[in-house]
């Protein structure tokens, strides 16, 4: 600083600080909470009141029941599934509508453009869309996750920005080499724009990681849950009966109480192990976006 | 390419309907592989995009699954004059109203707030490490944020136990209506906070420095620099997004209402969307949701043309 603070500035950065200070430790202390929960002892934790610090004594056996429940393995197995396959096709898809749309003198571009802009204020709705997916014989399928959100058109728009960014040059000298529109888009474009393409690829994976409401909508199955709609049954239902099974009854109580906790972070370890890695490129995202306005 | 100018001059003589059509055929197959990328993205828009539009014909006719969208008789309005009639209607649109005004209010500002007090923080390494911490919970499942919640807010929960340590009553919160609407805006505003605050410090960071410089020599100290020139500077972003959750506002909520509310907080809780979705996908009344959902939808479309308009009169920003 220049200039001489005074002292009404030195208590307001002081009262700032404090703040910035509560709000990180609002933020980290319910993940902090139920991770020194799910490693406490059950039955102390069952006694427990109050604000926890650290585990109280230290037990395994809620990660050993969550890991050894069929329910949650399926759901890992199926959202891993939904992940890799819904951010593939997504990205594919985006990919070829951003290359094209990208591309001067097309004579439908803009009309192309609109059509697909006019989306994004008007849409069937709920109903209309569930009736969509099951006319196409798509309900109780892993398609009805994957297909319905192929492309974001917010992502699209900001794909075909950053595509548009790439210098006319080397795709011409490109065209008198002979290549054609697919080795283009593949060869050039798409090397050139990755750091777009990585903001596609994790915005594209977490959304599929974290939705649960197509899944509530679409699936009967069991078999095909994701690990969010399996959550949703554990956390917000409430039943922690099958994996407690082995358990006596009276510590069955007892334990279901961390198998929650465990099971939260089991199911969000990932997110919470990629999210320093990630986080800027979620930022950076958020900026290509913001410019576009 | 070179033959592209040499066609243009030949047609240029033909009539005008000719023309175009030739201009078209032309673009057609010199462009037929970027037509050809397109195709599986337009049909993608038709078929998922356009089709619920198509199908939304429903919301006037008697739908019937064996009779499908076209082969249902016509039905008019009527189901919009059910809906109209219906004992819940003024419950279902004062609670949409409601928490999204209350989020206008409070979740809205909070970002703002948040990227103004960060914006203030000299120091840069502690300004990071609080705005990675601050997006964190954007990225957590809202299964797991509701679910976390539950657990917390409830009778013997963290927060209870913490109320009766400092001898005041435990409280349902999860269980009374009068708490619903807190517990949703708060903990919306525990998750977005940090990260809708990033667009606004994005548009602070654009702000040209020698504004501040002048400023000072005029003697404005930090809160008059903050009040001028911060928040003067970032109005364009304020009131576009400010337009944008007009026109989200009776659309969005329905995800986390649904794990969030149970029939003891319909009271408060139960918003348009989690209606279409009970009678609806549970209760398979497709025609009469159907027209719920586009009640909902036309009246979103007024709000945002209504607050663009009356933007673009007051302050001259606006979002088209």
């Amino acid at each position: 600083m220049l200039h001489k603070r005074s002292l009404g500035e030195w208590i307001f950065s002081g009262v700032n600080t404090c703040f910035m200070i509560l709000l990180c430790f609002v933020t980290l202390y319910p993940f902090l909470y139920v991770l020194f929960a799910s490693l406490s002892d059950p039955t102390e934790m069952a006694r427990f009141r109050g604000m926890l610090f650290y585990p109280k004594g230290f037990n395994l056996e809620a990660y050993k029941a969550v890991m050894d429940n069929p329910m949650i393995l399926t759901g890992y197995r199926n959202t891993i599934f939904y992940v890799a396959g819904g951010t593939a096709i997504n990205l594919f898809m985006t990919t070829l509508g951003a290359y094209a749309l990208s591309r001067r003198n097309v004579y439908f571009s803009n009309s192309i453009m609109f059509m697909i802009v006019i989306t994004m204020v008007f849409n069937g709705g709920l109903i209309p869309s569930f009736l969509l997916v099951n006319s196409l014989g798509m309900l109780d399928t892993p398609w009805a996750l994957l297909l319905p959100g192929a492309v974001s058109s917010f992502n699209l728009i900001i794909m075909r920005t950053a595509f548009q960014a790439v210098p006319v040059s080397l795709e011409e000298s490109a065209r008198i080499d002979g290549a054609n529109d697919w080795t283009i888009m593949s060869r050039i474009i798409v090397p050139l724009s990755m750091p777009v393409i990585a903001v596609m690829i994790l915005w594209y994976a977490v959304g599929h990681w974290n939705s649960y409401f197509s899944a509530l909508i679409y699936l009967r199955d069991r078999e095909l849950f994701p690990l969010q709609l399996v959550l949703r049954e554990i956390l917000i239902s409430n039943s922690t009966d099958s994996m407690t099974t082995d358990a006596a009854a009276s510590d069955r109580l007892d334990i279901g109480i961390t198998i929650k906790y465990a099971t939260i972070i089991i199911s969000t370890l990932p997110i919470l192990c990629l999210y320093p890695f990630l986080q800027k490129y979620f930022v950076h995202g958020v900026l290509i976006g913001a410019l576009k306005e | 390419m070179p033959n592209v100018q040499g066609n243009m001059v030949t047609t240029a003589t033909g009539n005008r309907a000719d023309t175009k059509w030739s201009i078209i055929k032309r673009d057609l197959i010199r462009n037929r592989y970027i037509y050809l990328i397109l195709l599986p993205v337009i049909a993608y828009y038709i078929v998922f995009h356009y089709g619920p539009m198509y199908g939304l014909q429903i919301a006037f006719k008697d739908y019937g699954l064996a009779d499908g969208i076209w082969g249902s008789p016509w039905v008019g309005f009527d189901h919009f004059k059910s809906f109209f009639g219906n004992y819940y209607f003024w419950r279902l649109i004062r609670n949409t109203l409601l928490i999204n005004i209350y989020e206008l209010l409070f979740a809205f500002p909070a970002s703002i707030i948040l990227a103004l007090l960060l914006n203030e923080i000299r120091k840069g390494f502690f300004k990071r490490i609080v705005q990675t911490i601050s997006y964190l919970p954007h990225f957590i499942s809202i299964v797991v944020v509701v679910g976390m919640m539950i657990d917390f807010f409830a009778r013997d929960g963290l927060v209870n136990n913490l109320l009766l340590m400092i001898g005041l009553q435990p409280i349902a919160f999860m269980q009374e209506p009068e708490w619903f609407r807190f517990m949703y805006i708060s903990s919306g505003i525990w998750q977005g906070i940090g990260w809708g605050s990033i667009i606004y410090l994005a548009s602070i960071a654009n702000i040209d420095p020698t504004l501040y410089d002048a400023a000072r020599i005029d003697g404005a100290g930090r809160w008059k620099q903050t009040l001028h020139i911060t928040l003067t500077g970032i109005m364009p972003t304020i009131v576009i997004m400010f337009i944008l959750n007009i026109g989200s506002m009776l659309s969005v909520g329905s995800e986390k209402i649904i794990l969030m509310y149970n029939p003891i907080t319909y009271e408060t809780a139960d918003v348009i969307s989690t209606y279409v979705y009970r009678k609806g996908i549970l209760g398979a009344d497709f025609g009469y949701t159907a027209a719920v959902g586009l009640f909902n939808s036309v009246i979103s479309f007024i709000l945002i043309v209504l607050a663009n308009s009356i933007s673009k009169r007051v302050s001259e920003h606006k979002l088209w």
